[in-house]
C-alpha cells in the first residue's frame, strides 16, 4: 500500500533575555548548579511571579516574525504535573489564548518551494535538568534553568516528509537567529525539538495513530529518526498491524527508533487561568514597536542577494541559513570584495573549516575586512589563488590581515619577467627531454615544465606568465 | 446518591499525588460526593453570557524589566533540602 | 503595660515612659502566663525580640526613629503562613514543621521598617484551611472567653493572642473570613483589606485570587495604624494595586454622618443566630444615631457564595500545594521510588481537611469537568460580584453580621465539613468580591462575643475604619476582656 506521511513538530527555542521570565536570576547558561536560583524560581513558599517584559517582547518578535497573528490579550496558565525538575509542580504556560497563532514559514526542498503553517506560538517557563544516576538509584536536579523564558512553537501537519521536517527546522532556526531572539544551540539545549508522525492510506482523510519522538539531539537525527519510523510504520501497517499511541527516541548508534513509553489515554493537566499573574494586552503601539525591530529575514536577503548581487539561487541559500555567515557575507560587501567570490570562499573553504573543527562563524578569528582584501588580492594577481589558500589557512586559525601575512611569509607572487624567464630557462636546461617531447609534438610536456618552474618559485610565480614564458622560450630552442 | 465513584477518586488521588487506605477512599467518596452534590446548586443559575472572573483585579500588564540581580548564595537556599549531593538536590530514581 | 492602644504606647515611648524592651518582655510574660491554655502561638523569637527591642531602644534614645517607622516598638504577632527569615514557618502543617525560610514576606519588610518587634509565630487552620483552628497540626487554640470554644479561623491563633492580650496586634490572612470570623469568635477587630491592597508576596498561598492579609488588633484605630504600615503597592506581587494608600488615621475622626449603609435581607435571615440578630440590630441603631441612613436591600446571588468559593478555593489550592512534595524543602517520607515518594510525603505532611481540599480542587480541574465545576463557579463569582458593584452604586457600606453565630464547641463540627464551611457563609461573598471588610465586636450572645461586619467599596479602608472607629467610640466591647 502507498502512505502519505504526516509530520508535526514541536519546537521548544530558549529566549536570550538577561534575566529569568519570572524572577532576577540570571538567565546565563553554564553557571554552577543551582547558582542562578532564588526562593520565586525554586518555588519556595509565599514566592508570587513578575513577569519578564523583555520576554513578551521576544516571544512577540519571534511570532511576528513566524507571520503569526498577535493576540490583543493573552494571560498565562498553570498545567498541573510533578516531576522533580518542575518546582511548583505547575510550569506557568499559555493555554487558551497563545501570544501567536495562524502563521506561516517557507520552505524549499529539491527544488520546490513549500509553505507551512504554524498553529501557534506560545510562552512559557523551562524546567531545571536532572541527571539520573541510574545504577545508584538516584537523581540530582539542577535548577538554574528553571525559569528561562521559552516560546513553544507547534507546526500544522503540512511536513510530509522527513526532509521537509529537517528544511523546517533549519529555516526556524535561521528565522529565530535572525531576529536575535535565542541563540538555537541545541548541544545547549537552547532549541530542543519533538516530533511526532503518522502514516494514512493515500488520498484519504483521517490521520493515523501517530508516534512521538523524543530526544532528539539534532537535525539529523530528526531527519533519521522520522525517516526510520516512516519505514517502520508502512511496515507494521502494510503486515496488518497496529500502530501504537507510543513515545519512542532515536537511537544513533542502533540507527532505529526505540520505544520509551506506551501512551495511556491523554494527560490530564488541570490548566487553569494563573491568579498570580494579569493580563497581558498587546495593544498595536506595542506591537508596532516591536514590529520595528523585525530585521531582513532569511527569505529577503535570499531575494535580495540574487537580485542586486547576482548570488545563483543556490548560493543565496546557503549563505542565509546562518544569520552569522550571512552577516559576515554583508560585510566582506561593505569591505568591498566581490560577491560571487566572496560566496564561493564562504560556502567552500570557510564552511569547511568549521564543519571540520565544529566551530561556528563567530569562533573563528578571521574577519570580514581580511577575506575581503585576500580576494581583491587574488583578482589583483598580488597571490595565486593557490597561496590564496595558504593565506586563508592563517587567516582563519591565527587572524591578522592577508598583506601582512603574505609579507611574513614572502607569499607574494612573482610577476617579473626576467625574474620568470631565468626560471623558465633553468627548467628547459635541465630537462631537455621535455624540450624534446615538446619539439615531437608532445604538448603536454609543457604542463611538466610549467609544474617544474611553480616549484622552483615554491608556489610563488605567476602561473599564468610562467605559461607564456615557457611557450616563448621553449620556442628558442 | 453518590456523585463520584471510587475509582475516580483513586484516579483523582493519584493526579494530586496522595495516597488513601481503603477505609479512607470509602470515607472520600462520601464526603466528596456530598460537596460536589453540594456544588452542583450552582447549576441552578443561568450564567449564560456571563464572563468568568479567572483574575481578582482589572489589573493587566504588570511588567518587570529584564535587568538581573544577585543570586542568594546556594548554601542558603539548599539549606531546607532534605537530601543533597554536589550542590544539586537529591531525588529518588525517577524510574518507576 | 500592653493593654493600651498603639497609639498610646507609641506615646509613651516617645515620652520615654516606657522602653520597647518593657513592651517586649510584657508581650512575653503575658504569653508564658496564659499561653500554655490558650494555644495562639507556635513559636516565639524571644531571644530575637529582646535584641531587637534593645536596639530600638537605642534609636528612639538618640533620636533617630525615622517618621515612617509608625509601630515603632510595637510587638507583634505574626500568622504562621506568613514567611519571616530566619524563623520557622510552618503553616501549621507537618509537612512544613522544618521549614526555615531565607526571605521575609513583603509585609514583614514593612512592618521592620516601621519598628515593630516580631514576638513570634501564630497558630492557625493547616494552610489557612479550616473555620476553628482544629486543623492545625500541632495543637488546638482556645477561645479566650470560654476555654470549651473554638477561637474560629484560620487565622484563631492571631484573633485569640490579641483577645488575650498576649500581643498589641497580629496579622492574619483571610482567603474567605479567615480574618474576620476568628475576630467576630474572640471578640477583637479583624480587618481583610481589598484584594490588591495588601502585598501577598511572601503568604504562603491557599487561594492566590482571593488571599488577603490583614491586621487583627483590639480597635479600629489600632487597624488604622498598621494599615498604614503595610498597606500599598508592592513590585514583587502582581496582583498588588498600584492605588494611593491614604493617611488612616488621620481620617479616622472624620464625621460619619450622611453615609448610607446597606443591610442585605440574606445576612439578618434564615440560618442566623438570634441573639447574633438582636446584637447587630443593636449596631445598626448605634450607626444610625450617628447619621448613618440605612436601608434592605438584596444580594441575591450570595447564597451561592459558599459552592462558589469551595470549587475555586480548592481548586487553587489544588495547584498551590502541590509544591510541597518533600524535594526542596518541608519533610520528605523516602520510599525506594520518586512517585512513592511524592505519594508518602504528601499523605503523612497533610492533614485531612487540607487533602479533601486538595481532591476537590483536583477533581473540579480535572479533564471533563472543569467547565461543568471549576469555570461555572467562575462565572458565579461574577455574578456575586455584580451584586456588590450594584450596591455600592447606591451605598457606601454593607452591614451585617461577620458570622451567623458565636463560637462553637471545640471538636462539634469536625465530622461534617458541610456545616464547617457554613460559618463563612457571610464572610465569604466579602472576598469573592474583593471588597474590603472589618468585623468588630458588638456585644455578646450568652456571654460569647458577636461581630459587627462592615463592608466597603473597594479600596475604601479608610470609610469602614471610618465607621468602625465611630461605632467603637459610642461603645465599649472592643474593651472587654476575657478572664483567663
Amino acid at each position: 500500500m502507498n502512505f502519505e506521511t504526516i509530520i508535526g513538530l514541536e519546537v521548544h527555542v530558549e529566549l536570550k533575555t538577561n534575566s529569568k521570565i519570572f524572577c532576577s536570576c540570571s538567565n546565563a547558561f553554564g553557571a554552577e548548579p543551582n547558582s542562578n536560583t532564588c526562593p520565586v524560581c525554586l518555588g519556595h513558599p509565599g514566592v508570587l511571579p513578575v513577569l519578564n517584559r523583555e520576554a513578551v517582547n521576544f516571544a512577540v518578535k519571534a511570532a511576528m516574525a513566524l507571520n503569526c497573528e498577535i493576540a490583543e490579550e493573552t494571560k498565562f496558565d498553570r498545567k498541573n504535573y510533578f516531576y522533580p525538575d518542575n518546582p511548583k509542580a505547575y510550569q506557568i504556560s499559555q493555554f487558551d489564548q497563545p501570544i501567536g497563532e495562524n502563521g506561516w514559514i517557507d520552505i524549499h526542498v529539491n527544488g520546490q518551494s513549500k509553505r507551512i503553517g504554524i498553529t501557534r506560538l506560545h510562552l512559557e517557563e523551562d524546567a531545571g535538568k536532572l541527571t539520573h544516576m541510574e545504577e545508584d538509584g538516584y537523581s540530582l536536579v539542577d535548577y538554574n534553568r528553571v525559569g528561562t523564558p521559552l516560546v513553544e512553537i507547534v507546526s500544522e501537519p503540512d511536513i510530509e516528509s522527513p526532509e521537509e521536517a529537517y528544511a523546517y527546522l533549519e529555516k526556524l532556526k535561521a528565522i529565530m537567529q535572525y531576529t536575535e531572539v535565542s541563540d538555537c544551540k541545541m548541544e545547549e539545549g537552547s532549541l530542543r525539538c519533538d516530533a511526532n508522525i503518522s502514516l494514512r492510506p493515500k488520498d484519504t482523510e483521517p490521520f493515523g495513530t501517530k508516534t512521538e519522538l523524543k530526544n532528539l539531539n539534532s537535525f539529523t537525527h530528526v531527519q533519521k529518526g522520522l525517516a526510520h519510523e516512516e519505514e517502520r510504520q508502512a511496515e507494521v501497517l502494510n503486515e496488518g498491524g497496529e500502530i501504537l499511541q507510543e513515545t519512542r527516541r532515536w537511537d544513533e548508534g542502533l540507527k532505529k527508533t526505540i520505544l520509551m513509553r506506551v501512551k495511556e489515554g491523554s494527560d490530564d493537566y488541570r490548566y487553569f487561568p494563573d491568579p498570580d499573574l494579569v493580563k497581558l494586552n498587546i495593544d498595536e503601539a506595542w506591537k508596532e514597536s516591536i514590529r520595528k525591530q523585525i530585521p531582513e529575514l532569511p527569505d529577503a536577503r535570499q531575494k535580495r542577494y540574487i537580485e542586486t548581487h547576482g548570488l545563483p539561487a543556490y548560493d543565496a541559500e546557503v549563505i542565509t541559513k546562518q544569520k552569522a555567515m550571512s552577516d559576515f557575507f554583508e560585510e566582506v560587501l561593505a569591505e568591498g570584495g566581490p560577491a560571487k567570490q566572496a560566496a564561493n570562499w564562504l560556502m567552500g573553504e570557510v564552511n569547511a573549516y568549521l564543519n571540520q573543527h565544529e566551530l561556528e562563524m563567530q569562533d573563528v578569528p578571521l574577519t570580514p575586512k581580511a577575506l575581503a582584501d585576500m580576494i581583491n588580492m587574488i583578482e589583483k594577481g598580488t597571490i595565486s589563488s593557490k597561496i590564496a589558500k595558504q593565506v586563508f589557512k592563517e587567516l582563519i586559525e591565527n587572524g591578522g590581515d592577508p598583506e601582512t601575512v603574505v609579507k611574513e611569509k614572502g607569499l607574494v607572487q612573482i610577476s617579473d619577467d626576467a625574474a620568470i624567464r631565468a626560471m623558465v630557462n633553468d627548467a628547459l636546461d635541465q630537462n631537455p627531454q621535455s624540450v624534446e617531447d615538446y619539439q615531437n609534438g608532445k604538448d603536454k610536456a609543457i604542463g611538466f615544465l610549467v609544474g617544474q618552474v611553480m616549484k622552483a618559485s615554491r608556489g610563488k610565480a605567476n602561473p599564468q606568465m610562467v605559461n607564456e614564458l615557457l611557450t616563448e622560450e621553449i620556442k628558442k630552442r | 446518591m453518590s456523585r463520584i465513584t471510587k475509582e475516580q477518586i483513586e484516579h483523582v488521588a493519584h493526579l494530586a499525588r496522595l495516597s488513601f487506605t481503603d477505609e479512607e477512599l470509602n470515607e472520600f467518596t462520601d464526603t466528596l460526593g456530598q460537596i460536589i452534590e453540594f456544588a452542583e446548586q450552582l447549576n441552578e443559575v443561568d450564567t449564560d453570557g456571563v464572563e468568568p472572573t479567572s483574575h481578582a483585579t482589572e489589573v493587566h500588564n504588570v511588567l518587570r524589566e529584564d535587568e538581573t540581580k544577585p543570586s542568594p548564595a546556594r548554601e542558603n537556599s539548599m539549606r531546607n533540602a532534605p537530601d543533597q549531593e554536589n550542590g544539586q538536590y537529591k531525588v529518588p530514581s525517577v524510574l518507576e | 503595660m500592653i493593654d493600651q492602644s498603639i497609639k498610646t504606647m507609641k506615646e509613651k515611648l516617645a515620652s520615654g515612659d516606657i522602653t520597647v524592651r518593657q513592651l517586649v518582655d510584657a508581650s512575653i510574660e503575658r504569653i508564658e502566663e496564659v499561653d500554655g491554655t490558650v494555644g495562639a502561638f507556635l513559636r516565639l523569637d524571644k531571644e530575637g525580640a529582646r535584641l531587637e527591642a534593645d536596639r530600638l531602644d537605642m534609636q528612639l534614645m538618640d533620636g533617630k526613629m525615622t517618621a515612617s517607622a509608625v509601630l515603632a516598638g510595637i510587638p507583634v504577632g505574626i500568622k504562621d503562613n506568613i514567611v519571616t527569615k530566619d524563623i520557622t514557618t510552618t503553616c501549621a502543617s507537618a509537612i512544613l514543621s522544618n521549614f526555615d525560610p531565607i526571605h521575609n514576606a513583603t509585609v514583614v519588610n514593612r512592618l521592620h521598617e516601621a519598628g515593630t518587634v516580631t514576638i513570634g509565630k501564630l497558630n492557625m487552620d493547616e494552610f489557612a484551611m479550616g473555620s476553628s483552628n482544629e486543623n492545625s497540626s500541632f495543637h488546638v487554640v482556645k477561645n479566650p472567653w470560654n476555654l470549651a470554644k473554638v477561637p474560629g479561623g484560620s487565622s484563631g491563633g492571631s484573633a485569640a493572642a490579641v483577645a488575650a492580650g498576649e500581643v498589641p496586634f497580629t496579622l492574619g490572612s483571610d482567603t474567605g473570613g479567615s480574618i474576620r470570623q476568628p475576630a467576630s469568635y474572640c471578640g477583637v477587630t479583624g480587618l481583610k483589606p481589598t484584594y490588591g491592597r495588601v502585598s501577598r508576596f511572601g503568604l504562603v498561598a491557599y487561594a492566590s485570587s482571593l488571599d488577603q492579609i490583614g491586621p487583627i488588633t483590639r480597635s479600629a484605630e489600632d487597624s488604622a495604624y498598621v494599615m498604614q504600615a503595610i498597606a500599598g503597592h508592592d513590585a514583587a506581587d502582581s496582583t498588588s494595586a498600584n492605588v494611593d494608600v491614604p493617611d488612616y488615621t488621620e481620617k479616622l475622626y472624620a464625621d460619619v454622618s450622611g453615609l448610607k449603609a446597606a443591610v442585605p435581607a440574606e445576612y439578618l435571615g434564615d440560618g442566623i443566630d438570634e441573639g447574633v440578630k438582636s446584637r447587630v440590630k443593636e449596631a445598626i441603631a448605634v450607626l444610625e444615631e450617628q447619621g448613618i441612613a440605612w436601608e434592605e436591600v438584596s444580594l441575591p446571588y450570595s447564597k451561592y457564595a459558599l459552592p462558589t468559593y469551595y470549587i475555586l478555593a480548592s481548586s487553587e489550592a489544588s495547584a498551590n500545594l502541590a509544591r510541597f512534595d518533600g524535594i526542596r524543602y518541608g519533610v520528605r517520607h523516602e520510599s525506594d521510588n520518586l512517585i512513592d515518594t511524592y505519594k508518602k510525603s504528601r499523605s503523612e505532611g497533610f492533614g485531612e481537611e487540607v487533602k479533601r481540599r486538595i481532591m476537590l480542587g483536583t477533581f473540579a480541574l480535572s479533564t471533563g469537568y472543569y467547565d461543568a465545576y471549576y469555570k461555572k463557579a467562575q462565572k458565579v463569582r461574577t455574578l456575586i460580584k455584580q451584586d456588590f458593584d450594584k450596591i455600592f452604586e447606591r451605598f457606601d457600606l454593607i452591614i451585617g453580621p461577620t458570622a451567623p453565630t458565636t463560637a462553637f464547641g471545640l471538636g462539634e463540627e469536625l465530622d461534617d465539613p458541610l456545616t464547617m464551611y457554613a460559618n463563612d457563609i457571610l464572610t465569604i461573598p466579602v472576598n469573592l468580591a474583593g471588597v474590603p471588610a472589618i468585623s468588630v465586636p458588638c456585644g455578646f450572645s450568652d456571654s460569647l462575643p458577636v461581630g459587627l461586619q462592615i463592608i466597603g467599596k473597594h479600596f475604601d479602608e479608610a470609610t469602614v475604619l471610618q465607621v468602625a472607629n465611630a461605632y467603637q467610640q459610642q461603645t465599649d466591647f472592643h474593651t472587654a476582656k476575657p478572664d483567663l
